[in-house]
């Protein structure tokens, strides 16, 4: 065994050197002072530089009363809860402005996360703006998300297939079913989002609102609230998912594809149909422009109102967009409105729409003549928002949302007793007898 | 040859006393690791704990409110769920399958490692890149080798529509051919490690005495092996077990290929449902231990007493 030296006098000289950094941190973290503009964080969906660029405009237009610094969230809806939703939770006080997508602000309100707006500030933030978006913010009657920014579905398709079906997708009584047959007679195919995520929910919902049904009876019972999807409209949502997910115009990769995968496949010589977010026409622009898409393309993509169920009931497009929350735990909630108020402001919106194509909550953003000549379906767009159909308001939608994504998936599984399955596994998931 | 070999020494009797200055230093070694001790309990102990405790309510963080108590309910809930089995099964499948084949290849390629000479420095070096690369950059290099809108590997094997993720089994081929990519090379170091172990004498005796080099292979090289394979199987069972980046990254679970690792994710992260999520993390944690149990069980192998000359 080794000797091992040990001189007695360098231990107390040892402790003294190492002491001396442990004690020099905290004097250096203790120095930090918040003198000066208060620096107030937004937490952003990620975009082109559309959210820094309005909120670089109301930081100088704030004469100094705040700086702000951009914090980017996940691109998803799912991923962007989660990251908010253990901030919020372990009261994250550096959390001043949360862009949310509208989904979760009825969860975030309830949890009490987000700060509710007075009414003054409400009819403040809120005028001018269209119904259903306003809806989407308000949990209990009070706001807590003013709207900054909507959009809806439409349906997306090619004038030469739709011509050769025979078949007008503008006219009021186009339904999926006549959808079905014209894709399957030309050999074509239908895009839609139907991989297990959002999106596919927003599917089935818009398929059973069109419908005049509802995935859930008196939202405000929270936990206790009541499934609904083994109604006629119900029924008849299953049946289209699943006739479209057995037919030959479902697209190979049906049950992986999200927006893009849609827009890929539509933008194809497959393509026919597709039902997506506005945001496509701009897209396909300027793809053509950069070359990786045939002008011919573009050309032919026409668009009219999402798809009705049933001839005699409007459809009910379905409807997304983002909410500005200020977080409950932020040190600066005036000066927090303050910057919501400017964020908002119509013009804003409006060149936000320019910019990043994605619609504005305002009426009067539509009438604007630059918008016009970009979009020429803008009325057809705010006609969508309007009428929109909102996913339920709950604080427990990822649950609702979640038992519908596990028993609607893949699409082509689905069948007549999918919906009293999916009414059964929701209540019990919403109760704690079943996992999700 | 003596009757019995490899014995270890025998102690001699009437050890001298401990000296004073080795109970200072021993003491001194108890004090200098102290507090890496508590840190590591405290680290290890307080959330496998708090975890315990989460488990016995109904809990979610978004309704804080709505906090129950339901003593082992979750348990119950889960050990009865399709889900949980479902889960169970597709893990099984991928560790079973991933540990087998590595284990064969590793010792392939440990062998091969320890035998090649003219080209053995880039060779050992080529065989571990894959191990080098993070895993959820190999998830996704496979991923998109095998997408069917822009993956090669649907053009070489000419199949033009075959959704590679869009089935379970054909999905769980896939994580498990990224993993074996990825974590053979970490095998067969550890049994290269052993193999150098594996003494050469008794090699070249078994060869004069007429051995073949498959006799040779099961009789002398595996059984003096016995440690270094254990250790191999023992972590990357594990590992396997606990596998989650690349069906996060593959198919985020889709398709009935979701892992016990995944679910306990989505049920504490994405669905914030703390109770159940927290049991699905603790029986997670019990299948963990239990394997280990049962590995040490059935190799009999006391790692300390391996090297039994010292």
């Amino acid at each position: 065994m080794k000797r091992i030296q040990f001189a007695r006098g360098r231990r107390p000289r040892a402790i003294g050197l190492a002491s001396v950094p442990l004690i020099a941190a905290s004097l250096l973290s203790g120095c930090g002072s918040e003198g000066g503009h208060p620096t107030l964080t937004w937490y952003i969906l990620p975009d082109n530089g559309g959210s820094v660029a309005r909120a670089e405009q109301c930081a100088q237009a704030s004469n100094g009363a705040y700086q702000v610094r951009i914090e980017s969230l996940p691109s998803t809806a799912t991923a962007q809860r989660e990251q908010m939703v253990r901030r919020l939770a372990a009261g994250d006080s550096s959390i001043d402005l949360v862009s949310m997508d509208v989904v979760f602000t009825a969860e975030f309100a309830n949890a009490n996360f987000l700060r509710p707006y007075t009414a003054e500030e409400t009819s403040r933030l809120t005028a001018g703006m269209l119904p259903a978006p306003i809806e989407t913010g308000m949990w209990e009657d009070t706001l807590y998300g003013a709207p900054y920014k909507s959009n809806a579905q439409l349906l997306w398709y090619r004038k030469s297939a739709a011509a050769a079906a025979g078949v007008d997708p503008a006219s009021p009584t186009f339904t999926w079913d006549e959808m079905l047959k014209a894709a399957v007679g030309q050999n074509k195919k239908i895009a839609v989002q139907a991989q297990r995520y959002e999106g596919y929910t927003v599917l089935i919902n818009a398929l059973v609102l069109s419908g005049g049904g509802a995935l859930l009876e008196d939202v405000e019972a929270g936990r206790n609230a009541k499934p609904s999807l083994t109604t006629p409209p119900g029924e008849k949502a299953a049946e289209i998912v699943g006739n479209l997910g057995r037919s030959s115009a479902a697209p190979t990769d049906l049950s992986n594809a999200s927006e893009e995968q849609a827009r890929a496949n539509f933008q194809s010589d497959q393509g026919m149909f597709m039902v997506n977010w506005p945001y496509v026409l701009a897209a396909a622009r300027s793809a053509a422009e950069e070359g990786t898409l045939a002008q011919e393309v573009v050309d032919d993509i026409g668009w009219a109102r999402y798809p009705r169920v049933s001839p005699d009931r409007p459809s009910a497009p379905p409807l997304g967009g983002a909410n500005l929350g200020v977080g409950a735990y932020t040190k600066h909630p005036d000066l927090a409105v303050a910057l919501v108020e400017c964020i908002n402001a119509e013009p804003k919106a409006t060149q936000y729409m320019l910019d990043e194509s994605e619609p504005s909550p305002y009426s009067a953003s539509y009438d604007d003549p630059k918008i016009r000549e970009t979009y020429e379906n803008a009325d057809l767009i705010r006609e969508s928002i309007g009428d929109g159909g909102p996913r339920p308001p709950t604080p427990f939608y990822t649950d609702i949302s979640g038992a519908i994504q596990q028993t609607w998936h893949p699409p082509a599984s689905v069948n007549a007793e999918t919906p009293e399955r999916t009414d059964q596994f929701m209540a019990d998931v919403l109760a704690g007898r079943r996992l999700l | 040859m003596t009757a019995v070999q490899d014995a270890p020494p025998k102690k001699e009797p009437g050890r001298a006393a401990i000296s004073e200055r080795v109970k200072g230093e021993r003491r001194l070694g108890l004090y200098l690791t102290l507090p890496s001790y508590v840190v590591m309990l405290l680290v290890t102990a307080y959330p496998l704990g708090y975890a315990l405790v989460l488990s016995l309510y109904n809990f979610r963080l978004t309704d804080p409110d709505g906090r129950s108590f339901v003593g082992l309910g979750n348990y119950l809930v889960i050990l009865t769920d399709p889900v949980w089995w479902n889960d169970f099964v597709t893990t099984f499948a991928i560790t079973v399958v991933t540990v087998a084949i590595e284990l064969v290849l590793g010792f392939w390629f440990a062998f091969v490692m320890l035998r090649i000479v003219r080209v053995r420095g880039p060779l050992r070096t080529a065989i571990l890149i894959p191990y080098g690369i993070v895993t959820v950059v190999s998830a996704f290099i496979f991923r998109y080798a095998f997408a069917i809108d822009s993956g090669f590997v649907n053009q070489w094997l000419k199949l033009t529509e075959f959704d590679w993720f869009g089935d379970r089994w054909s999905a769980i081929f896939v994580i498990c051919l990224s993993e074996i990519w990825k974590t053979t090379p970490f095998i067969s170091l550890l049994l290269l490690a052993g193999l150098v172990q594996v003494p050469e004498d008794m090699q070249e005796a078994a060869k004069v005495d007429g051995a073949t080099a498959w006799q040779r292979l099961w009789k002398i090289t595996l059984p003096n092996m016995k440690a270094a394979i254990m250790v191999a199987l023992l972590f990357r069972t594990l590992d396997a077990w606990r596998i989650f980046d690349n069906p996060y990254v593959m198919t985020a679970g889709a398709n009935n290929t979701e892992t016990i690792s995944f679910l306990a994710y989505r049920q504490n992260v994405t669905l914030v449902n703390l109770g159940m999520g927290s049991a699905v993390s603790v029986l997670l944690f019990i299948s963990v231990v239990a394997i280990a149990w049962i590995f040490i069980k059935v190799f009999k192998t006391d790692l300390s007493q391996v090297r039994g000359d010292q």
